[in-house]
């Protein structure tokens, strides 16, 4: 566990280097963020019945996402591990005492988490200054935060295992840039990242919701203003922990096969 | 002829330092550490010269091939090649030059070195007839006849470094950089470099300046030897110069690396 | 005379580096072939984002699903124009970085027609095929009659579309000349130009619609001649609207000029 935690480290302190691009990063986020409501708001006059969620929740959703965006965005892989798989490299990882699925697990987490803690606190900052129901508004109630920081920590946990199954599949690819591409894109679009999955209609909607992507930034940027019952915040932590539990496990699965199969092979 | 004369260059850096805070205030004004590559520099080159440039990683170098090539402008100093500033006039200035980086390679990867040279052709607009005419002389001397037709990524180091010298030369430039034109050659490829260089100098008059590390590309290419050392001219002579100068300190001869060692130390410009 | 003779002949040589980055791409056809799908497929999810929408609500701003799908259709055919021809000022980081501006500065060209011919993207056809898609959807279901006017004003808002996101291309090229660190902001205008054009502007308040006129014209080349295509406005002259990207583009050209300048006197 000790040298895992020494590979976090590493990655993270790696990750906070990256300052000016962090700023960059902020005022990119700011804007998009911005243009985001402002859509949303010229539906929302359109038509206030047809509005899944009230103008103020959609806002805090908006900006709890572009502030976290670094924690779940599906776009932020880690090349140097495509690069190691494709040109072979990885065999010299396999000469070090370590789990190939841990350390790739403890890296690419580290360097989510470093970028999102550059970004998030002044994002989040500014947002709540604005004004209702364009800003950030304060969680619905200590309890829906603390369940905000839980379901925040699984959804992480899903977004990273669910990138570890695309590292291992790289194995068996030829072209890892045309599965990355098209991987981000599907990955953002179930995850509510287009468009939040309150939008879709009904039925497309409770499918989409057992999907393990739902289980990414959808429930913690829901939980926070208290757009989800009692009952549905209960069955989507579970979703959360089963599909954790089962990536996770896939994940192992496919990586020690991917290996032996290189091993067999000879590269 | 080339004329350099009194030309100075200074690099502004930017001074990096720790800390959040430190790269907050960073966005708004910023420090500079400044770097004089080139301290007053005046040489001439004749036409049809073969000259050696030589010294140390971050002597200044580059820099004044850069100057040469109309990639960098001097902070103070003129520059003329042909009567033309390098900087002022780039494009009509650069059709007479050819630049060999050796690290850098200008053929497209993927494709046969062919077809990078007719886009070439096209570059430099150069009369079908002529194209044609030095083509076929390079592939003869440069034995490229096989290579041609290969993508640029299946040809060895080389293999690679002789389709570069021709790519260099399609538009008969009547001045030659070449960059460490034989880094990472073999034996063989280094001698075939050489060889043609110096038939390229004899033959056609073109102007060779060559800087490199190698110093048997030095005395088999270049008469004449400039030394720069801390963005200063420190030496502008032959080949048996850099030999008596960096003699061991007991006076007796020795092979020319060391010798240029025994320059560099007593220069004390390392 | 003599100035369309070299016109003509640029224009020739920027089909010979064309002809060889289709080449080389060609070198790698399973790769090429997944590309091009992958290109189909990505803006397939902001389209779906579009037809979602519009399963909850019956319009925006008075905008139709269709009328929407129209202007997406349009951008995102701009946006690929603009990324197929001017992908070198887009991955101008990685020219600058390995220090092949040096190489475009060693040849008797022009410095932008060198740029634009070392990158030549066509894989972006993937995203052009989608925009086709959507196109001819939006010909079939919606009555808009194709007058001459009507086909003219969609292409000239492709052709100033394209321009200006090859304008933007451009002046993120030029900041790379001064410092490659934090140039992230620019997606704002780019991709932020492609993701919030799907919109007719005027969604968006009165904000961004002065934005868009006065700092970077996006309206003249969406929302001005969208009302002339969508029958909202009967003023011929919106036809030409998209000219108005020309001063922008100039303004443009003097960052490049001016970026290269400074390349030229602090070296790399």
């Amino acid at each position: 566990m000790k040298k895992y935690c020494s590979f976090f480290r590493v990655r993270f302190a790696l990750g906070l280097q990256y300052r000016t691009a962090a700023l960059a990063g902020m005022v990119t986020q700011f804007f998009w963020g911005g243009m985001n409501i402002l859509m949303y708001r010229a539906f929302y006059e359109a038509d206030a019945a047809a509005f899944p969620m009230t103008l103020q929740a959609t806002s805090s959703y908006i900006w709890l996402q572009q502030a976290f965006l670094m924690l779940f965005a599906a776009w932020l892989l880690e090349n140097e591990i495509f690069d190691d798989i494709v040109s072979g490299n990885v065999a010299y990882e396999l000469c070090r005492p370590v789990n190939i699925y841990d350390m790739w697990f403890a890296r690419s987490a580290a360097n989510r988490l470093s970028r999102a803690v550059l970004r998030s606190f002044p994002i989040l900052a500014v947002a709540s200054l604005l004004p209702a129901p364009y800003g950030m508004a304060a969680p619905a109630s200590a309890a829906h935060f603390l369940l905000f920081l839980l379901t925040a920590v699984l959804g992480f946990g899903v977004t990273v295992a669910f990138f570890m199954l695309v590292y291992a599949l790289t194995f068996y690819t030829v072209s890892p840039n045309g599965l990355r591409i098209l991987i981000s894109s599907v990955v953002e679009f179930f995850a509510g990242a287009i468009i939040p999955l309150p939008f879709f209609p009904d039925g497309v909607r409770r499918v989409f919701e057992m999907l393990p992507f739902a289980s990414m930034q959808n429930v913690p940027l829901r939980v926070y203003s208290a757009s989800m019952t009692a009952q549905e915040m209960a069955r989507a932590i579970g979703l959360q922990a089963f599909w954790l539990a089962a990536l996770v496990a896939a994940g192992r699965m496919l990586c020690s096969h991917a290996l032996t199969k290189m091993t067999v092979q000879g590269g | 002829m080339i004329r350099v004369e009194h030309v100075s260059k200074t690099y502004r850096v930017q001074k990096r330092s720790a800390g959040f805070a430190a790269a907050l205030t960073s966005l708004f004004s910023r420090e500079y550490e400044e770097i004089r590559a080139l301290n007053d520099v005046s040489f001439t080159i004749g036409d049809g010269e073969m000259i050696g440039y030589m010294g140390p990683n971050g002597a200044g170098k580059s820099s004044t091939i850069k100057i040469l090539s109309g990639i960098l402008t001097p902070d103070s100093g003129s520059v003329t090649i042909d009567g033309r500033v390098p900087w002022k006039n780039r494009i009509e200035h650069v059709k007479s030059i050819g630049v060999v980086f050796g690290q850098r390679s200008q053929l497209w990867w993927d494709i046969p070195v062919i077809d990078s040279y007719e886009l070439l052709r096209d570059i430099y607009a150069i009369p079908k007839a002529q194209y044609s005419k030095n083509l076929e002389e390079l592939t003869e001397l440069l034995a490229l006849s096989e290579l041609l037709k290969t993508p640029t990524r299946q040809l060895s180091l080389g293999q690679r470094m002789r389709c570069e010298i021709a790519a260099s030369l399609l538009h008969a430039p009547k001045v030659l950089f070449l960059d460490e034109p034989t880094i990472g050659l073999d034996a063989v490829s280094k001698i075939a470099v050489r060889e043609f260089v110096t038939r390229q100098n004899r033959e056609h008059g073109t102007t060779v300046i060559l800087t490199t590390h190698d110093m048997q590309d030095i005395s088999a290419l270049a008469k004449r030897v400039i030394l720069i050392g801390r963005g200063r001219i420190l030496l502008d002579g032959t080949i048996d110069d850099i030999r008596r100068e960096g003699a061991n300190p007991g006076g007796e001869t020795t092979d020319l690396d060391q010798a240029v060692a025994n320059l560099y130390r007593r220069l004390d410009i390392l | 005379m003599k100035t369309i003779q070299k016109l003509a002949d640029a224009v020739r040589l920027y089909f010979h580096y064309v002809s060889l980055n289709v080449r080389s791409a060609m070198q790698y056809k399973a790769s090429l072939l997944l590309m091009i799908t992958g290109q189909l497929l990505v803006s397939f999810s902001t389209f779906f984002g579009i037809h979602f929408m519009f399963m909850r609500f019956s319009h925006v701003k008075g905008y139709t699903y269709e009328e929407v799908l129209l202007c997406f259709a349009i951008v995102l055919m701009q946006f690929s124009l603009a990324e197929m021809f001017a992908r070198g000022f887009d991955t101008f980081s990685g020219t600058v970085r390995r220090g092949e501006f040096d190489r475009i500065l060693v040849r008797p060209r022009s410095t932008v027609l060198q740029v634009l011919g070392s990158r030549f993207e066509i894989t972006r056809i993937g995203r052009m095929a989608q925009a086709c898609l959507m196109f001819a959807y939006v010909v079939s279901a919606s009555p808009v009659a194709w007058t001459p006017l009507r086909v003219t004003t969609l292409a000239m808002m492709l052709l100033g579309g394209a321009m200006l996101f090859g304008a933007l291309f451009q002046v993120y090229a030029s900041l790379c000349f001064f410092t490659l660190d934090g140039l992230e902001f620019m997606n704002v205008l780019t991709d932020g130009g492609r993701e919030y054009g799907k919109y007719p502007l005027d969604i968006y308040g009165k904000r961004v619609m002065q934005f868009s006129i006065a700092v970077v014209p996006y309206a003249v080349v969406q929302y001005y001649p969208l009302q002339l295509l969508l029958g909202r406005s009967a003023n011929p002259w919106l036809a030409f609207c998209p000219l108005g990207v020309l001063p922008f583009a100039a303004i443009c050209q003097l960052c490049w000029r001016y970026g290269v300048s400074r390349y030229k006197s602090a070296g790399s």
